[in-house]
C-alpha cells in the first residue's frame, strides 16, 4: 500500500476518536480501550511513514489551488515522538484519572490536542498550520483548567490570554504573507518571499513574536510554570514534553530555516534569549517547592538550550537542539509521570513535607532516580549527549560565552535535583504517609518505558546507522536552505 | 494608510490586554485585536468597484484575475472568526467560573499562583 495516501489519516483519526469519545458511555473500560488502541495505531503509522520526503494533495488539488500536506525526516521524528508520548500519557491516564470525573471528555480533549498537533507537523500550508495550532491550543487550555480548582481556572485564562495573543500575531504574520506572495503554500512562499521590502522583515517580527511566545522563550516565559503545574499529570507530561514542541520550537525551525532561510533569521537574537531563558528557568526553579512547578520552571530552561542549539545555526547545533528536543520530552515526561504518581498516592505536592517514600514507593524510586540522572547529565545517559553536543557545538561556532552558560545551567541542574529525590524518597517517613500505596501497575508500566528511552536515547548519537536515519537526515532538512517540493507539480 | 489603521486596532487591544486589570476588559481587547487581524485580512482583498468571482460564459478566467475581488481571504476570514468565538466563548466560560471562586473579576486580586 501506498504509505503517502495515510498522512491524512494523523489528524483524522485523533479527530475521529475524539468524536466518538465525546458521546459519553457508562462502561470505563470501553472509553480506555478506545483511546488506547487508536493511539497504539498512530504510533504504528508513524514508525511507518516513509523516510524520503513526500506530499499529499488534498482532494488531489495541486500546490497552488489545495492544500498540501508534506512529511519528511524532521516532521517524521517529531511525529514520531508525539505519538509514543501521548500513547504512554493515554496509558498512564488509566490509572491516574480515577480521582477525576468525565474520562470520557478528558480523552477527548487529549484525542483534539493530539490531531492539532499532527496537524502542524504534516502541513504545508500556512493558514491550515494557523488552524491547526488553534485546536491544538484550544484542547490544552480545556486541559490545564480540567481540575476545576480555582488556581487552575487562573493558569488557565493566564494560558489562555496569553495564548490567544500569540496566535494573533502568526495569524497577523500569515496575513502579512499572504498579502507580499499571494499564496499559503509554503513550498511557494518560500520561492516567493522577498526580502528586499521592509514588510519581510515585519513577517520574520511578528512570526519570532507570535511562535516565541507559544514555545515560553525568555521574556514570555512568565506563563508557562503556571500552566503547565497546575494540569492533570499525564497532561503536563504531553504539555512539556511535546506540545511546546511541537506548536513552538518545530514550526520556528521550519519558518526560520526553510521558509525564511537562515541568512535572514535573527539566529543570534534567538540563541542569546535562549541562553537568558535557560538561566532564568533553572534560578526560578531552585526557588520552588511544590514538584510540579519546579519541573514546569525547568522546562523553561531546556527550551532555553534548544534555542541556544537553534541559534547557532550549524550543523551540530541543529544536532544538539533536535536530540535534546527528543530527549527533553524523555525525561521530562517521566517526572512530570513521577510526580504524578506521588501525588495520586500521598496527595502531596510540597516536597519540603513529604520524606522516606522509597519504603513504600519502591518503583517510583526508582524510576525518578533515573529521570533526576537523565535530566542532570550524568553520563551514559541521554541527558549528557544533547548537553555535551549542545557545547560543543558553541565551542565550535566560537561563542565561549555560550558555552559557559550551557555548563552553568548543567551544573545548576545537576545540583537542583539530588535534593529533591533526598527530600521525596529518603529520610524517615512521616507518620501521615504510612499507609501510602505505590501506584497502580497501568502507572508503572508508562513510567518504565519511559525510563527505558532515558537510558538508551544516546544511543540515537553513538550508533552511526540510527543516527544517520533519525537525526542526520532531520538536520539536512534545516539545511538544505529553502524548501522546495521535490513532486513539485504546478 | 487604511492598514496602519489596522495596525492601531490591533495595537490598542494589545495595550488593553496588557494594562487593564479587569478580566472582562482583557476579554474585550482580545476580541478588539481578533477583529483588527480579519479585518487586515479582508482589507487585503478589497478592490474598488472589484466583480464577484465566478467565472462563466462571459467572465473568463483572465477577466476575473484583473476584475473580481480575491475570494482566498474572505474564506479564511470565516474560518478565524469561528475560531475566534470559540476563544472568546471559553474565555468567558473561565471568567465566570473564576467569578464563583475569587468573587472579583480584578486579576490583581486573582493571585493563588506567583513566582
Amino acid at each position: 500500500m501506498n504509505m503517502v495516501s495515510l498522512l491524512p489519516s494523523f489528524v483524522v483519526i485523533p479527530l475521529f476518536t475524539g468524536l466518538i469519545l465525546s458521546i459519553k458511555s457508562k462502561k470505563m473500560w470501553y472509553t480506555h480501550f478506545i483511546a488506547l488502541g487508536s493511539t497504539i495505531l498512530l504510533s504504528i503509522l508513524a514508525l511507518l511513514t516513509p523516510l524520503e520526503n513526500s506530499y499529499y494533495h488534498v482532494g488531489g488539488y495541486n500546490d497552488f489551488v489545495g492544500i498540501t500536506l508534506a512529511i519528511d525526516p524532521l516532521s517524521r521524528i517529531v511525529l514520531i515522538m508525539v505519538q509514543v508520548l501521548v500513547f504512554l500519557a493515554c496509558w498512564y491516564s488509566i490509572g491516574y484519572m480515577d480521582h477525576y470525573t468525565d474520562h470520557s471528555r478528558y480523552y477527548a480533549l487529549v484525542f483534539f490536542m493530539l490531531a492539532g498537533m499532527n496537524g502542524i507537523l504534516i502541513t504545508a500550508d500556512f493558514f491550515n498550520l494557523f488552524v491547526f495550532m488553534e485546536i491544538a491550543t484550544l484542547a490544552s487550555y480545556a486541559l490545564v483548567a480540567y481540575g476545576g480548582k480555582s488556581h487552575e481556572l487562573e493558569a488557565s485564562f493566564k494560558y489562555l490570554v496569553l495564548g490567544s495573543v500569540s496566535s494573533l500575531f502568526v495569524l497577523f504574520g500569515i496575513a502579512l504573507i499572504y498579502s507580499q506572495t499571494a499564496a499559503l503554500n509554503m513550498f511557494i512562499v518560500s520561492e516567493r518571499l522577498d526580502f528586499s521590502t521592509p514588510i519581510a522583515w515585519l513577517i520574520v517580527v511578528m512570526m519570532s513574536a507570535g511562535l516565541g511566545l507559544k514555545s515560553a522563550l525568555f521574556p514570555f516565559h512568565s506563563w508557562l510554570p503556571d500552566a503547565h503545574s497546575s494540569a492533570p499529570a499525564p497532561i503536563s507530561a504531553v504539555l512539556s514534553g511535546v506540545l511546546i514542541k511541537a506548536v513552538g520550537i518545530y514550526v520556528m525551525l521550519r519558518f526560520y530555516f526553510n521558509i525564511v532561510g537562515i541568512e535572514n533569521a535573527p539566529l543570534s537574537l534567538i540563541a542569546w534569549l535562549g541562553a537568558l531563558s535557560s538561566l532564568t528557568g533553572v534560578i526560578l526553579a531552585m526557588g520552588q517547592h511544590d514538584f510540579k512547578r519546579l519541573l514546569a520552571c525547568h522546562s523553561v530552561s531546556q527550551v532555553g538550550y534548544i534555542f541556544i542549539g537553534i541559534g547557532l545555526g550549524t550543523y551540530w547545533g541543529l544536532l544538539g537542539a533536535i536530540l535534546h528536543m527528543i530527549n527533553h520530552a524523555a525525561f521530562k515526561s517521566l517526572l512530570f509521570l513521577n510526580a504524578g504518581s506521588i501525588e495520586h498516592a500521598s496527595g502531596e505536592r510540597n516536597f519540603h513535607q513529604m520524606g522516606g517514600l522509597a519504603k513504600v514507593m519502591p518503583w517510583s524510586n526508582a524510576t525518578s532516580f533515573i529521570g533526576f540522572t537523565a535530566i542532570g547529565g550524568v553520563p551514559p545517559l541521554n541527558g549528557f549527549w544533547s548537553k555535551l553536543l549542545l557545547m560543543l557545538a558553541c565551542i565550535m561556532s566560537g561563542q565561549w560565552a555560550l558555552a559557559l552558560i550551557i555548563a552553568c545551567v548543567a551544573l545548576m541542574t545537576l545540583t537542583l535535583f539530588p535534593k529533591i529525590q533526598k527530600y521525596v524518597f529518603l529520610g524517615d517517613l512521616p507518620e501521615k504517609f504510612k499507609k501510602v500505596k505505590e501506584s497502580p501497575l497501568s502507572m508503572i508500566f508508562p513510567m518504565l518505558i519511559l525510563c527505558f528511552f532515558c537510558i538508551t536515547l544516546g544511543l540515537l548519537l553513538l550508533v552511526p546507522s540510527w543516527r544517520e536515519y533519525y537525526l542526520v537526515s532531520a538536520v539536512n532538512v534545516l539545511l538544505g536552505g529553502k524548501w522546495l517540493g521535490s513532486s513539485y507539480v504546478p | 494608510m487604511i492598514y496602519a489603521l489596522c495596525i492601531l486596532l490591533f495595537l490598542l487591544g494589545l495595550y488593553g490586554v496588557m494594562v487593564k486589570r479587569n478580566l472582562i476588559k482583557i476579554i474585550i481587547s482580545l476580541a478588539m485585536m481578533t477583529n483588527a487581524v480579519n479585518l487586515f485580512f479582508v482589507l487585503l482583498a478589497y478592490r474598488k468597484n472589484g466583480q464577484v468571482p465566478i467565472i462563466t460564459n462571459f467572465n473568463t478566467a483572465s477577466t476575473v484575475a484583473d476584475l473580481a475581488v480575491d475570494p482566498i481571504p474572505q474564506a479564511l476570514v470565516l474560518t478565524s472568526v469561528v475560531i475566534g468565538l470559540g476563544t472568546t466563548a471559553l474565555m468567558v466560560a473561565l471568567a465566570i467560573r473564576l467569578y464563583h471562586s475569587y468573587g472579583t473579576f480584578d486579576i490583581t486580586k486573582i493571585r493563588k499562583l506567583k513566582g
